[in-house]
């Protein structure tokens, strides 16, 4: 039961942030904001989802921001600059993704080197790749892509879920089946729990940890296409600090940061939270938006503190 | 984890200056040779000028955040959190620049102790609540840009203070006034790390902390107090950013500092896993980073670009320390030699 602890902490938060929010402004709760709290953070989303993998292998990814941009540019100047069709831009930017998510994944596995510095330079890479393709923000015009754009299903009154929206949940489905009913997502949990074990126990070790980071390439990757559905352009600049958010996301959605527990349903608790606090500071008006920042930051403490609290507690009841 | 006094070749590991030397060395001969007017100095109003000097002073920063980062790496730690650190200690003094009639002697010491405590509060993170240091600097890296928002209410404060500007523009001695000030920190950094036991202290918590702490060694008093140092440098840091524009910009100050600094760190030979450090090098590792940034510069490559080669430097730099790269190399040689 312990385990469940902060994903219903998580959930708790949520449900009480949203109900503040709407007790303080009006119309906050309706079917519109909700179904936007999904389109708007379909891209957060999506990579968090991504991270919430890294993460539970006891890894951690810096670069998903920066391959979101590279992706973002890239897509937009082989479509625009270069009019290739949607259909092969996006999935060539999906392809470069994945690669590039797994080579980081390989020097990781391979050569022992700590993720934090091989994703770090990953990022510093693919944010000057992104710069190199475009140094400015490109506009997409595309009839193919202006018809994905306007792909959407409607929930509700003057409530619709963009294709932004629906490919989020199409990855939180898939995730949350691959995470606990797959031998792939099991071996994440072993690996994160206690990786000379899982080595023991005879687990394909050092393949999992690759495929993990080159999924997180492909998380960011189609995180980046869904931006650009989401702002129809591609801007080398975008994603800045994504990479915070999504690590946020995920530890307030109550996965644990030394890896091998936590809940993929629980990442859309820790997006949620975000988004309902930024809609909040939006519908509020007078507030800046930097006390997102400082709100995403005192969660974190709170939650990592309450994790700590947790595993203290599993530990010394276990012995 | 690996023994390094075990290798033969331990001078790859930290403790040595060759690596990050012979790299700035080539990059200085490559500049030398391909870039014109490079090493050109000239004195103008008892000033001295020219790129050399544009790299001691641009690389000012970056050369106190790796100061602080050396030793919280050299504890097995790592702080995120230096750039937003950086923002704070820029907001705070703009600021009180501006809107009172403090004087400097009392300004400075109050943005170095607003960071101080914050770097502290880093480190009772990590040393009181167990935390990973990536997490819980995280934690303020996320949240530390925000509070600068909060000092400068969200908006970019200028200042005109003639002192305020001396710190990052001034020249003392003939050189830029930031390498004195970098000078001075490393002189003061270095004594006290290398004449009294704090340097053993800190390499001994880095090493093996379990065995530190029951051979009397107070862990959590040295991890508050290097993450503390850590925020004082980057206080300072912060204050020479401000200078430089004469304003405080806390969105934007600082950005990536943090990986320049641990970028200086690793190739100044200091390990990311802890133990034994070197303060010299992370300076030259500075230096090199710096030289390398401004060399980019002058050949035309845009600065968005810069980041390319650095990551490639800095993959690069990890994959000759780590033990099985070293190994498949060392074998692969070793078979062509016996072949």
């Amino acid at each position: 039961m312990r385990r469940f602890i902060p994903v219903f902490a998580t959930f708790a938060v949520l449900i009480a942030l949203f109900a503040t929010a709407s007790g303080m402004y009006e119309r906050f709760f309706t079917a519109r904001v909700i179904a936007n709290l999904f389109s708007d953070n379909a891209f957060l989303g999506i990579t968090a989802i991504g991270m919430t993998f890294v993460i539970l292998s006891g890894g951690i990814d810096l670069s998903v921001g920066a391959v979101l941009a590279f992706t973002m540019t890239f897509i937009a100047s082989m479509i625009t600059d270069h009019s290739w069709h949607p259909l092969v831009a996006i999935p060539t930017a999906l392809i470069i993704g994945t690669v590039f998510g797994g080579t980081m994944g390989f020097l990781i596995q391979r050569y022992e080197l700590p993720p934090f510095l091989v994703t770090l330079a990953g990022m510093f890479f693919a944010r000057g790749m992104a710069f190199m393709v475009s140094s400015e923000s490109i506009s997409i015009e595309h009839d193919f892509y202006t018809a994905l754009q306007d792909l959407k299903i409607v929930v509700g009154p003057k409530a619709k879920l963009k294709i932004g929206a629906v490919i989020f949940l199409a990855v939180l489905a898939l995730a949350i089946f691959v995470a606990h009913w797959t031998p792939f997502g099991r071996n994440i949990y072993a690996i994160g729990g206690n990786e000379s074990s899982a080595r023991l126990m005879g687990l394909p070790v050092a393949s999992t940890k690759m495929l993990i980071y080159a999924l997180n390439g492909f998380c960011s990757a189609l995180a980046g296409a869904v931006a650009t559905l989401y702002m129809g352009s591609g801007n080398p600049a975008m994603g800045v600090g994504l990479e915070l958010d999504a690590i946020a996301a995920v530890v307030i959605g109550g996965t644990l940061l030394t890896g091998g527990v936590g809940f993929v349903a629980g990442t859309l608790g820790g997006v949620l939270i975000f988004g309902t606090i930024q809609s909040a500071l939006i519908f509020d008006g007078r507030l800046n938006s930097w006390w997102l920042r400082i709100a995403i930051s005192v969660l974190l403490l709170i939650f990592i503190l309450l994790q700590r609290q947790l595993s203290r507690f599993t530990k010394t009841s276990r012995t | 984890m690996n023994d390094p006094m075990a290798k033969p070749k331990e001078w790859f590991q930290g403790g040595s200056l060759v690596w990050p030397l012979l790299g700035l060395v080539a990059l200085l001969a490559y500049d030398f040779l391909f870039v014109d007017g490079f090493f050109r100095l000239e004195v103008r109003d008892g000033h001295l000028y020219g790129t050399l000097v544009d790299i001691l002073n641009q690389g000012s920063k970056t050369m106190l955040l790796a100061l602080g980062m050396t030793l919280v790496i050299a504890t097995g730690g790592v702080d995120l959190s230096v750039g937003s650190l950086m923002a704070i200690s820029g907001a705070l003094v703009a600021v009180l620049v501006t809107q009172t009639e403090m004087s400097l002697a009392m300004i400075v010491p109050i943005a170095l102790a607003a960071t101080a405590l914050l770097g502290a509060f880093n480190g009772v993170l990590v040393s009181v609540a167990g935390i990973q240091p990536i997490v819980a600097t995280l934690i303020l890296m996320v949240g530390g840009r925000g509070i600068a928002m909060l000092i400068t209410g969200g908006q970019i404060v200028t200042f005109e203070h003639a002192g305020m500007v001396y710190i990052g523009n001034g020249h003392f001695l003939g050189l830029p006034f930031t390498v004195t000030l970098v000078l001075v920190m490393l002189l003061v950094t270095s004594l006290l790390m290398r004449k009294t036991a704090c340097g053993l202290f800190v390499e001994a918590v880095g090493d093996n902390e379990t065995a530190s702490r029951f051979s009397g060694v107070s862990t959590r008093s040295v991890k508050l107090a290097v993450y503390g140092f850590s925020g004082i440098c980057a206080g300072l840091a912060g204050l020479i950013a401000a200078s430089n524009i004469k304003a405080a910009d806390s969105s934007r100050v600082g950005e990536m500092m943090e990986l320049d600094a641990i970028f200086a760190v690793v190739v100044g030979g200091t390990a990311l896993t802890g133990g034994r450090f070197n303060l010299l090098g992370s300076i030259i590792g500075a230096l090199l980073i710096q030289t390398l940034t401004t060399t980019m510069i002058t050949q035309g490559v845009p600065p968005a670009i810069a980041p390319v080669p650095k990551a490639i430097v800095i993959v690069a730099v990890c994959l000759l320390q780590s033990e099985k790269f070293r190994a498949e190399i060392g074998g692969r040689f070793g078979r062509r030699a016996s072949a």
